[in-house]
């Protein structure tokens, strides 16, 4: 199986470090794997994205043209990759940011209101790790144990007090998928 | 019988290609007898700049390195970090330090470098035949300002020490000349201190030698020495700059 | 062995040429290759080496001639805009011969151009980046363990061959994060000095002053010099071409393609043959020397070529070259920053396959 995955959104939501804490994790379970980012001035305020390849054979182009998997942190990024997203695939929206719905129907689309349930736990810049954990407990891209070996290989020392938090934000996502 | 004058150890026997009454000669062996002076020949590198004393490479007897037109104190630097024991100096006339390597020269200065710098300024390109220098003095017919160097459109001279004077990081500046026997042996005084202070690790030091150009300039080389008496000179005062063990 | 970590192109070419004894690296930020300089500003000073922000692209590239003098593998990086200003530096180490590394992460150009990939600076390298006539070793990785791989190579070719090396990737190269797995750190920095007897590390009063140099004024010798740099060129061809082939025992149409457009290309010839087009690819990895052997050799089996490049066809060219214009060669590029996706790299392939 290959998960072809966009993480798209503003500068300054962590969708590079989503990416990289999916990709880390790949290469922890000995996986294939390739992490693209968008690069270039668009950091804070711009749009933003990175591309993640976790597969069981050899990657070919890191570059992803029918992403399976989708996940979208504004409206901007829904219009750009909605089209592109390969039949069958899921989108994950952070339904409180976007309001429009998803209009693709050969699509499964899993609504998260990712950004309010982190200002719940006071942690604003964590729902896209909230929405990572969704994406690991809806697609089994990786194990959610790895999951959590990589965040806490990826969080550098001087964030370690952020550790917990990153590790309750994925569980918050894994629990809204699994009920 | 005693021996009374000798050539510097840390010169080669090549002769030189100056041309007659050239000064870049007397700079050479004032270079040589601080290197021996020192004993510090075995390890010295010395870079060549492009300009007259382009094949300066050949006539001293340490390991030597040819830069391109300006970038001698970026290689310097490169050999300094590859080699911070060693002793690193450049040769470099004016148009090479002063025009097309000013922003190496100037960074070079600003990191405060542990090389030493022996700058010539005799205000004029001499190796392509005569042309316009930053250092030209205004007025100064060359080739390529044959109605004199007009401020106007051809600027003024630049004062080097005085330029890096204004920095925090070099160790020692000071300007010399080379047109009597007493400003040789201020010269002297000057580039000897200018390589023990890289010795001793004070820092970035250069010496800038009001030298002359016979030739280019269309004088004798004792009207050549008149010149930079009556010309450059008061327009480029000798005289230490910046020495910061003195706490100037 | 080493264990597999996960890094981005340029970190991995950082620490790769740290484990292979360089110790000095001389740089100037420029977007997308920065995070090599990022990277050793923190490691060197670590490891008691040297990290030197210079103030230009020039002066990087005259410390690394300077440091190279030396005999230390030292090395400095950049992208397009700046190579153009490294040109000159080029030009001396090939004048004296001085082996260095140098890295282009590539974006598109002329001018400031953009900051997305591109390959537009092949024919400037390959052709000899500066004055006069000259060539560098071009090796151009397509995986950031090919990154790690060949900035070994590049040293060890260099060397050997008594020339400055280049690698040549693109932004999307030098960005993106793969597994790798990083050389051994076998090399003793202090120990390569030593091997090389032309250095100029001070004469220690033990032997003749040695002088690095690129100036001749008498021209018979400087032609003696440029016949004896061209010979060793022949030999490099001669034994240190190096490409892959994929899917060619049976290939009618040829794809040629180097660093991340081949990897599009790979995408593109697998759906391919499941329409049953036989294609394959030949990918330089040494573009200077360009492995025209292996080209002319395909040349007698297939129906054609097609280039994948982000340029407006400067590999195309070496490709004709290389074939003697023997079948037809076509192409499929974009540029500025744009890549071909793997559909419309297909759709010229079933083009060819006609």
């Amino acid at each position: 199986m290959t998960y072809e995955t966009i993480m798209a959104g503003f500068g300054g939501q962590g969708l590079l470090f989503s990416g990289k804490v999916l990709a880390h994790a790949a290469l922890i379970e000995n996986k294939e794997l390739s992490w693209l980012p968008s690069y270039g001035p668009e950091m804070r305020g711009g749009t933003c994205n990175c591309s993640v390849i976790v597969s069981d054979d050899p990657v070919g182009s890191p570059i992803i043209a029918h992403p399976n998997v989708l996940m979208v942190m504004n409206e901007p990024s829904l219009d750009k990759f909605e089209d592109t997203v390969a039949p069958g695939g899921t989108i994950f929206v952070d339904s409180s940011l976007i309001e429009r719905k998803v209009r693709r129907t050969d699509v499964t689309v899993v609504y998260i209101p990712a950004t309010q349930m982190a200002k719940d736990m006071e942690a604003v810049s964590l729902a896209n790790m909230i929405i990572l954990g969704a994406i690991v407990q809806k697609l089994g891209c990786v194990k959610p144990e790895t999951l959590t070996a990589a965040i806490k290989e990826t969080i550098s020392a001087r964030k370690a007090a952020l550790l917990d938090l990153n590790l309750k934000a994925v569980a918050l996502g894994e629990n809204f998928i699994a009920g | 019988m005693a021996i009374v004058f000798q050539k510097p150890k840390s010169l080669t026997d090549v002769p030189y290609h100056y041309c007659p009454g050239c000064t870049h000669g007397i700079v050479h062996r004032l270079v040589a007898e601080a290197i021996d002076a020192l004993g510090i020949e075995g390890k010295t590198i010395g870079i060549a700049p492009v300009g007259c004393s382009v094949m300066a490479y050949d006539y001293f007897k340490c390991d030597m390195i040819e830069a391109s037109h300006g970038r001698a104190p970026a290689v310097a630097t490169g050999v300094k970090r590859a080699l911070p024991d060693h002793v690193v100096f450049t040769y470099q006339g004016d148009g090479d330090l002063a025009s097309i390597g000013l922003c190496e020269t100037v960074s070079t200065a600003c990191r405060g470098e542990n090389v030493t710098i022996i700058f010539i300024n005799n205000a004029i390109y001499g190796m392509t035949g005569g042309q316009m220098a930053p250092t030209s003095l205004i007025g100064q017919v060359t080739q390529t300002s044959p109605y004199g160097r007009d401020p106007k459109t051809q600027g003024m001279p630049i004062r080097i020490c005085e330029l890096l004077a204004t920095l925090d990081a070099p160790a020692y500046l000071e300007r010399v000349a080379v047109n009597s026997v007493a400003h040789v042996r201020q010269a002297k005084k000057a580039i000897h201190k200018a390589f023990q202070n890289q010795v001793e690790g004070k820092g970035f030091s250069l010496v800038e030698v009001i030298s002359t150009c016979p030739t280019n300039w269309g004088l004798t080389p004792e009207k050549a020495c008149q010149f930079v008496e009556e010309k450059m000179i008061p327009f480029y005062p000798l005289g230490c700059f910046k020495d910061k063990e003195n706490g100037k | 062995m080493s264990e597999k970590v996960l890094m981005k192109g340029n970190e991995a070419i950082a620490e790769a040429a740290i484990r292979c004894g360089c110790r000095h690296y001389f740089g100037y930020p420029i977007t997308p290759q920065t995070e090599i300089a990022a990277y050793m500003s923190k490691r060197m000073p670590k490891i008691d080496g040297t990290f030197l922000q210079a103030e230009s692209e020039i002066a990087a590239i005259n410390m690394v001639y300077g440091c190279a003098a030396t005999g230390r593998r030292a090395m400095t990086s950049s992208s397009s805009p700046g190579i153009s200003l490294k040109a000159e530096g080029m030009s001396y180490l090939a004048g004296a011969d001085l082996p260095a590394l140098i890295v282009n992460v590539q974006r598109g150009g002329p001018g400031l151009g953009g900051i997305q990939p591109s390959q537009s600076d092949y024919f400037f390298m390959t052709r000899g980046p500066g004055h006069g006539d000259f060539h560098i070793i071009v090796l151009a990785p397509a995986t950031v363990q090919e990154m790690a791989d060949m900035t070994r190579l590049a040293f060890e070719l260099g060397e050997k061959y008594r020339m400055p090396a280049m690698l040549l990737a693109d932004g999307t190269m030098g960005q993106m994060m793969e597994p790798v797995v990083l050389p051994e750190d076998t090399v003793d920095p202090a120990t390569i000095p030593a091997t090389k007897p032309w250095a100029t590390t001070g004469t220690e009063m033990k032997r003749a002053h040695n002088i690095v140099n690129s100036l001749y004024l008498k021209p018979d010798e400087l032609e003696k010099t440029n016949y004896e740099r061209f010979a060793r060129y022949a030999k490099l061809e001669a034994e240190e071409c190096r490409w892959e082939e994929y899917l060619m025992d049976d290939a009618e149409v040829c794809v040629v393609s180097v660093g991340i457009t081949a990897r599009v290309a790979k995408n593109a010839i697998v759906a391919a043959r499941k329409e049953g087009i036989k294609v394959g690819m030949i990918r330089p990895i040494t573009l200077f020397p360009f492995p025209k052997a292996a080209l002319a050799k395909a040349a007698a089996k297939v129906k054609g070529f097609l280039t994948v490049e982000l340029n407006m066809g400067q590999m195309n060219e070496d490709v004709k070259l290389a074939i003697n214009c023997a079948k037809p060669v076509n192409m499929c590029n974009r540029v500025g920053g744009m890549i071909p996706s793997a559909d419309e790299v297909l759709a010229a392939i079933r083009k060819e396959a006609k």
